[in-house]
């Protein structure tokens, strides 16, 4: 029975996780899945993310998610510009990915190492009211801090599908994807729509960070963790499919919880990592994939 | 030609570093003065240990100043030459080579911590010098090296004196608790003091229904808590650091876990930081210590240090009440100027002797080392966090929220068991 | 560079090597030294696959750590000496290299250097799960008091390194000019292109990891006996994954001693660094640097030097000398 029980609770915790995983991930989903932009420093930007929610909440007592939906603007904007330095720097140039990528890694050391320098290796948390409390459906106990980032994860990654979906710029990122050529002869500028795109990728770091400090106390080096994760997610869930990358954080996530229970913590991050090249070398296109 | 031409460029771009590289270990590092002592040492000013390595640092500095306003030491100026090993062992035997080789200290002592004495001990071993330690928990167990001195009062057979205050606390109550739970991190530390309290157990009659590590960068304790919980032990017995010192804490509360005693070996709790942070939920844990402001505790000359450490750490940005590492970082340089002073010379084995054999007044009591280095007797003491309301600093000054409970001598207050009755 | 000139730089360096160890006796020195070293061998072999071949390795920490605990391994079971110790070392992570490359070169770049990354995470997930090499705790080592010939165990591992780099260095120098260079660069520019050609791209490929393995390996395997206490979080720094990749492309990517260069001016910087400013304002520094030679002077001071020289020849040229 005890193990039913602790079988039940990994699959709740699993489930919930999964959620914010794929919050986290929309913006590699964004990024990778549409642009081709390999930013292996987005999930450093959603420690950024973290550590902003942390401050507000530190000095001004502002709940994690009200800072999140605050600073969406601030991030989207730094995306924007991001976009415009790796567009002129390697882009236009037609380099070979292998700059792009030594670039994003070196913006993810820098981020990383200033987080370092500014807040220390120590761990961060936010208070807020209702973390720390868990509600009980029979033997399952939902704690808030799980649910309330999965809620708010779901949340973002519908609006993201609506918005990709249903309004003129998100068609036109969709189609920037397919086709550059023929969006350009439809009268938008690639050059800004994939601006917006990548403006966007990052602005999803800024509330994926704050659900991130809710969950748990966050430092300046998880980020690496969460590399592997994002991108086993996107892979998973097939480029560029919001819907799918919301399936596919949430079998990452239940993978993630069982091994932790029943294998122990230590494997859990293996897991993500397992999942990504088990995903690359059965079904690269993913589960949704076009 | 031209490629000739770049490629030589390219090779006088080489010999100028490597020769920058020679100039630049000319480079002097700490300066020095007309004859003063030198004492060197590495310590963890960045890093996972920062906290605590900074605060330590401060309290090495007020020492410093201390014997300088005195006239020194043998009526020569004390100056500390030290570097950042940024909690990393592998910066250790670097850092010791270049203080003894090109700084040329005449004494070093050690950074904080068991991991990062641990690399220092062939250095110190194969050069034959006395090597005073801050904190590391059975560093000399291996090697029983006669010129280490530790000045954590762990006790002669440190794990298993460490931990056995926690269960000596819980064999006494009626009903005697009956099973115990025991988790930790996977680290030295924590593993140590779980060997040294599975022989407890043993010895106290206690039955183990749960014993497991986690790895050291776990963030969340709830599943861990609920396996225990599942077990329904009577006494926990957590060994962690700081990060999951508070992780567990959290945990237990949010899962409800209630054994009748739960604490045991939490590293962190006694720092400012987490007891703000973690407040009431810290009610009726029991855990180790070495020094609290009870009225037993009223060592000559530390209630002064805890005044002007204080003022100098606010400004520093670390802990802020400075109980758990700074008077120990005070003492262990005191009982080696002490030395110094005692046998007039900078002799390594001279001085080593004297330590050992000597009974050391300092602000924190009476330091009398036994053969391995360690304490000759174990001092642990073990406190429980009692009446804490809110999180406010100013609390913790005072007497009152942390009651030695063990031993005997140090006793200041009752324990209130079983656990829940003391939580909030 | 031709072969002969080469050689004679190589030998030289050598046995300037061995003569500093007759003279010099202070052993931070050679403290200090083993570590710029071993980034000359580290970024070398990061090159190798990286500037040569166009597949970014973020996973060095992973061929290092693992040349390293083998030899911790060997110690513990058998006392090995040293030269067994780099030997084993060297074919562990050679192996892992190949079995890496295997698993996932057919895939796109990209994906490679996210394997890379999970390898570091899984390996180091291992070691700190194995008791044997001390898990999460680490293991202290006894390092022998004297070696042959030098007296000195530390100056030993010194001139062991110094071999190791030239080894390397000479390995890169000989692939670059052979028919194994011309075909990573051509699968560097163009693989789908080298593919259609009939370069055996996959062959290549892992050649490529397999020696840059190898030499990761070979640089970790001394390691333990250098600092004598080995841990994963040290072993497995994420510093090891930058400076092997700051290095050669601050340096210069495409040639041999592009490598060096960086190696030799960074791994220098951060050992002074080290010892005197904050340590991780150094790492700032790192990436700071890093990202503007990427942007700015893509092919490292090697190009730039390079530029400099020819527009200096255009110059003379143009004043008619």
């Amino acid at each position: 029975m005890v193990w039913l029980d602790l079988l039940l609770n990994a699959l709740a915790a699993g489930i919930l996780l999964g959620g914010f995983y794929a919050a986290v991930s929309l913006g590699i989903a964004l990024a990778f899945g549409l642009l081709d932009i390999v930013n292996i420093a987005h999930p450093v930007f959603v420690m950024l993310g973290s550590y902003v929610a942390y401050g507000m909440n530190a000095r001004f007592g502002f709940d994690p998610i009200l800072t999140g939906l605050l600073f969406t603007p601030v991030f989207y904007a730094l995306g924007v510009l991001l976009y415009r330095v790796y567009y002129v720097s390697f882009e236009r140039k037609g380099a070979e990915s292998l700059r792009g990528l030594v670039f994003f890694f070196g913006v993810l050391f820098i981020v990383e190492v200033s987080l370092l320098l500014a807040f220390g290796v120590d761990y961060r948390m936010v208070e807020a009211r209702y973390i720390g409390e868990t509600f009980q459906i029979g033997p399952v106990g939902i704690a808030f801090r799980l649910l309330v980032p999965c809620v708010v994860g779901v949340a973002l990654t519908g609006a993201l599908y609506l918005f990709l979906s249903r309004t003129f710029y998100g068609r036109a990122i969709q189609a920037v994807a397919q086709d550059s050529f023929a969006l350009r002869l439809m009268g938008a500028n690639p050059f800004r729509v994939k601006g917006i795109a990548f403006g966007l990728a990052i602005a999803t770091a800024a509330l994926a960070g704050a659900l991130l400090i809710m969950i748990g106390p966050v430092e300046p080096a998880m980020n690496r963790e969460y590399i592997g994760r994002v991108f086993a997610v996107a892979v998973l869930g097939g480029m560029g499919s919001i819907g799918g990358t919301l399936v596919a954080g949430i079998i990452v996530g239940v993978a993630e919880s069982l091994t932790s229970t029943f294998y122990g913590p230590s494997w859990g991050v293996a897991v993500s990592f397992g999942v990504l090249l088990l995903a690359l070398a059965v079904r690269p296109s993913g589960l949704f994939g076009r | 030609m031209r490629r000739n031409r770049s490629r030589t460029r390219a090779w006088a771009v080489v010999s100028l570093l490597i020769g920058a590289l020679l100039a630049s270990s000319a480079w002097p590092g700490a300066a020095s003065a007309a004859d003063p002592i030198k004492i060197g040492f590495g310590m963890a000013l960045t890093g996972g240990l920062a906290a605590n390595g900074k605060a330590a640092l401060i309290a090495m500095q007020l020492w410093e100043a201390d014997v300088n306003k005195k006239g020194g030491l043998l009526g020569r100026p004390v100056q500390l030459v030290y570097y950042d090993d940024q909690t990393k062992g592998a910066t250790v035997p670097g850092i010791y080579t270049k203080l003894l080789d090109v700084d040329k200290v005449h004494f070093v002592v050690s950074g904080y911590g068991t991991n990062l004495i641990a690399p220092a001990m062939p250095i110190v071993m194969e050069r034959k010098l006395v090597f005073p330690a801050l904190f590391g928990l059975a560093n000399n167990e291996k090697h029983n090296y006669s010129g280490y001195f530790q000045i954590m009062p762990a006790g002669p057979r440190p794990a298993i004196d460490w931990t056995g205050t926690y269960l000596e606390v819980a064999a006494r109550q009626t009903p005697k608790p009956q099973t115990l739970a025991l988790v930790g991190a996977d680290a030295e530390y924590p593993h140590n003091a779980l060997a040294g309290i599975r022989e407890n157990a043993k010895r106290l009659g206690f039955k183990v229904v749960y014993d497991s590590t986690y790895p050291p960068n776990t963030v969340d304790f709830t599943p861990i808590v609920r396996v225990i919980k599942a077990q329904n032990p009577d006494v926990v017995f957590v060994a962690s650091y700081p990060p999951d010192s508070a992780g567990m804490v959290l945990a237990a509360h949010e899962v409800g876990l209630q054994p009748k005693m739960f604490g045991g070996g939490m590293v962190g709790l006694q720092f400012a930081a987490l007891m703000t942070k973690l407040g009431p939920k810290l009610n009726g844990i029991v855990n180790y210590d070495f020094w609290v402001p009870e009225p037993t505790l009223k060592f000559s000359g530390i209630e002064d240090f805890l005044k002007r450490y204080q003022a100098q750490a606010e400004k520093a940005g670390v802990d802020p009440l400075g109980h758990y590492l700074p008077p120990w970082a005070y003492a262990y340089l005191q009982v080696l100027g002490q030395a110094i002073e005692g046998t007039k010379s900078l002799d390594q084995q001279k001085v080593a002797d004297y330590v050992r054999t000597q009974e050391h007044d300092t602000i924190v009591g009476k330091v009398k080392f036994g053969a391995n280095g360690e304490w000759a007797t174990s001092r642990v003491l073990q406190v429980q966090y009692q009446g804490i309301e809110t999180t406010d600093i100013a609390q913790f000054h005072k007497a009152g929220k942390r009651v030695v409970v063990w031993p005997e001598q140090y006793k200041s207050g009752k324990l209130i068991y079983p656990y829940s009755s003391a939580m909030k | 560079m031709g072969a002969r000139s080469f050689g004679v730089v190589a030998l030289a360096i050598v046995v300037a090597g061995l003569a500093v160890t007759r003279v010099l006796d202070n052993q931070y020195y050679y403290f200090a030294g083993y570590v710029v070293l071993q980034y000359v061998v580290l970024a070398t072999a990061w090159n190798i696959l990286g500037g040569y071949t166009g597949y970014v390795n973020f996973g060095t920490p992973a061929f290092f750590a693992l040349g390293a605990y083998t030899a911790v391994v060997l110690i513990q079971s058998l006392k090995a000496p040293l030269a067994i110790q780099l030997v084993a070392g060297a074919i562990i992570s050679g192996l892992l290299g190949l079995a890496l490359g295997y698993l996932t070169l057919r895939l796109r770049g990209v994906f490679f250097s996210i394997a890379t990354l999970a390898l570091a995470v899984v390996l180091q997930t291992m070691f700190i799960n194995w008791e044997y090499t001390g898990g999460a705790r680490g293991i202290t080592l006894v390092r022998p008091a004297s070696a042959p010939l030098f007296g000195n165990y530390v100056q030993f591992l010194f001139v062991v390194m110094l071999g190791l780099a030239v080894l390397a260095v000479a390995t890169a120098w000989w692939i670059e000019r052979s028919w194994i260079g011309r075909g990573l660069t051509a699968i560097r520019d163009n693989e789908e292109a080298a593919e259609c050609m009939g370069v055996p791209t996959l062959r290549l490929k892992l050649v490529a990891t397999t020696v840059s393995g190898v030499l990761m390996g070979l640089a970790g395997a001394p390691f333990p006996y250098y600092v004598t206490f080995v841990e994963p979080t040290s072993v497995f720094d994420l510093n090891y994954a930058v400076n092997s990749l700051a290095m050669p492309m601050i340096g210069g990517s495409t040639t041999w001693i592009g490598p060096v260069i960086g190696a030799v001016l960074l791994g220098t910087a951060q050992q002074i660094a080290t010892v005197t400013i904050s340590s991780a304002l150094n790492l700032l520094l790192v990436g700071l640097i890093l990202v503007a030679f990427v942007i700015l002077a893509p092919e490292g001071i090697v190009g730039l030097v390079q530029r400099l020289a020819r527009r200096s020849g255009e110059r003379t040229r143009r004043s008619g000398v």
